[in-house]
């Protein structure tokens, strides 16, 4: 279907394909086996530009948004989501710098993030804080011109392969929701150490690890926003990055779909290619259908973040939960169409079906979206009352 | 430095079939790309710069939908492209197309001249060197490796069948590459949105000055007559002897086939 985009736009689009193509799909297989990541790959996204992509001009960047990131995402996803997430992850972890950032922290740290040159990741989740980020143990104490952070970081995506690492600390416990900040913490900084690499279900390219903190200093500078905005920070970075992850499951769903039907076609039984059958044919219907409704929301919630929208909170949910939801339920049917061959690593819907379990915890859990929504039918029905 | 590098627009032969009945390829709706050899030959160029400094500039001869080809070398890396074309150069064989190419050379002046081994439609692999005596400058083929290149002098590693030759050479130079060189990188974003803007140099036959005897079909010595999948016939014989009663047998083969 047309989505009426833009020359560019389809110039991105065309270019992500090429590169997932011609550079991911190759061996997509075996990062998944060694869980090696990806830095061949990598390389080619920095010289391609796609990195930076949502960074503004004045700062080495393209300038472009959300709608663009989707798009180059969900490229990317098609052929795998282990290199889609690292790819991604980026975004997720500039967007602090992005929106909260002073000029001078921007000059700092956005040039080189758009050049691909410094990896980032975002620091929020911790093994008391998940969908509870009011559980968040790690602190940050004002010690003149230094913040001295203290805790341990669970589950970080880009972890170890990160140069830039934009977190978010208890600075006032007495504050309540108030009392976090966020900081840049930089890789190498006295006291910021990395505990063991994940060993995970799905999107095994992805560097999952841990981030610890033991009396790390970082310049008063380094303060994202102002002091207590921390949760605030967080909140919107997400809001932000939601559209990503449900392209993220828009692609994973629209490879998973195109082997089904490749494999449907070619498969006889009972004299026939199975993709004759009505049960399949159904089954392929209702993919093809959920992929297309995921990717129309994915991309108009995504022009509407352009648009300049104040609150995209409720959009945003709905794009990550629909689109996830999707993504999970789309790479099952893949692999029950392609029956006992779908369950082998010679085919590569199980691998998609593993990594498309996670698009539905991480980045706020499907459940959490739910709640997100609801919170925001009740504010609205309540205006309008 | 001033470095050119030639590429050619052509049907993607991994995609054309031979129509059965007429034995010619079938090039309708087969999508044009820039020749496979050329595209290293691009990365070299870019790579040059990168060490070196200078322009990377493109250049093809071809109608005027080999422009697309130029954006697409743009897109990569190149800093300048020119379309060389007239209506005058149809039908050229490589004689008069590296007649064409080495004045539109001359005209835009360069110390190092790229090309790739050959065409993948025409596979023949003599413009880069005609280009070369045209120019009367040397050339390097079958590049593997490029050692170090400076303002007055290159070193280069030409592959052979039983290994390769260490070669240096005085600048300017043209050389022919295979596909062993370098991995030509992806096209960047801001490479393809500068491509999309970027104006392409025209050149035409009066702007290089060409004799017109040396265009076309007319100027060219040689002219494809047919084109055709060879049926392959079996036929051995073994020869004995010493070196010299085989040599003298194969001639006598060979002169008895007319092929001498």
């Amino acid at each position: 279907m047309d989505y009426f985009l833009s020359e560019e736009q389809i110039m991105i689009r065309d270019l992500a394909r090429q590169i997932a193509e011609e550079k991911i799909v190759p061996v997509r297989a075996e990062l998944d086996e060694t869980g090696e990541f990806p830095w061949d790959i990598m390389k080619t996204l920095a010289q391609s530009d796609l990195f930076g992509l949502f960074i503004p001009e004045e700062y080495g960047g393209l300038g472009k948004g959300s709608l663009e990131l989707a798009i180059a995402v969900e490229e990317l996803s098609r052929a795998c989501l282990g290199v889609s997430t690292s790819y991604a992850a980026n975004a997720l972890g500039t967007y602090p710098i992005l929106l909260f950032g002073t000029d001078e922290q921007k000059k700092r740290f956005l040039p080189d993030i758009a050049a691909g040159k410094r990896l980032v990741a975002f620091g929020l989740t911790e093994a008391n804080a998940g969908s509870d980020a009011g559980g968040t143990q790690t602190t940050a104490r004002l010690e003149g011109n230094e913040y001295v952070i203290n805790g341990t970081k669970q589950w970080i995506t880009n972890g170890g392969v990160a140069e830039v690492y934009t977190i978010v600390a208890i600075t006032d416990r007495s504050k309540g929701p108030r009392g976090a900040s966020a900081f840049v913490v930089e890789k190498g900084t006295p006291g910021f150490t990395f505990g063991k690499k994940e060993n995970k279900m799905g999107i095994r390219a992805s560097a999952t690890t841990e981030l610890i903190f033991d009396n790390c200093r970082i310049p008063r500078e380094n303060l994202i926003g102002k002091d207590g905005a921390g949760f605030l920070v967080a909140m919107k970075t997400l809001d932000n990055s939601r559209t990503g992850v449900g392209s993220q499951g828009v692609g994973v769903a629209q490879g998973a779909f195109e082997e089904a039907v490749k494999f449907a076609r070619q498969r006889v039984q009972f004299g026939h290619p199975v993709i004759t059958f009505q049960a399949v044919q159904h089954m392929l219907a209702d993919m093809a259908t959920s992929i297309e409704a995921s990717r129309a929301l994915v991309y108009t919630v995504s022009r509407f973040i352009d648009s300049g929208a104040k609150d995209v909170s409720k959009e945003s949910a709905m794009a990550k939960v629909f689109a996830t939801d999707t993504a999970m339920k789309v790479t099952t049917d893949a692999v029950q169409i392609m029956g006992g061959s779908g369950y082998m690593k010679e085919y590569p819907v199980e691998k998609m079906m593993r990594d498309a379990k996670i698009l539905q915890i991480y980045e706020g859990t499907n459940q959490i979206q739910r709640n997100v929504i609801g919170q925001a039918l009740i504010k609205e029905a309540a205006r309008n009352r | 430095m001033r470095i050119v590098v030639c590429i050619k627009q052509v049907p993607d032969t991994s995609e054309v079939r031979i129509n059965p009945e007429t034995n010619t390829l079938m090039r309708d709706g087969v999508p044009s790309i820039i020749n496979p050899y050329d595209m290293h030959a691009l990365e070299a160029g870019i790579q040059i710069r990168e060490k070196a400094g200078g322009t990377v500039t493109a250049i093809t001869m071809g109608p005027p939908q080999a422009e697309a080809a130029l954006r697409e070398a743009i897109s990569m890396g190149a800093d300048k492209a020119v379309l060389i074309s007239d209506r005058a150069f149809a039908g050229s064989d490589t004689w008069a197309t590296a007649y064409v190419l080495a004045k539109a050379v001359s005209l835009l002046g360069a110390d190092i001249v790229l090309c790739g081994k050959q065409a993948i439609d025409g596979d023949t692999a003599q413009v880069g060197p005609e280009m070369a005596e045209f120019l009367d400058i040397p050339h390097v083929s079958y590049i593997r490796k490029i050692d170090d290149v400076s303002a007055d002098r290159i070193i280069v590693q030409r592959l052979m069948d039983d290994g390769s030759d260490l070669v240096e050479s005085s600048v300017p130079v043209l050389l022919t590459v295979v596909r062993e060189l370098n991995t030509p990188r992806m096209p960047s974003l801001k490479g393809k949105m500068a491509a999309k803007k970027a104006e392409i140099g025209r050149l035409t036959s009066s702007d290089l000055n060409a004799d017109e005897n040396n265009l076309g079909l007319r100027g060219s010595p040689t002219q494809v007559r047919n084109i055709f999948a060879p049926e392959t016939k079996k036929d051995r014989k073994i020869i004995e002897g010493s070196a010299e009663e085989q040599v003298n047998c194969i001639v006598a083969e060979l002169a008895g086939m007319k092929c001498l």
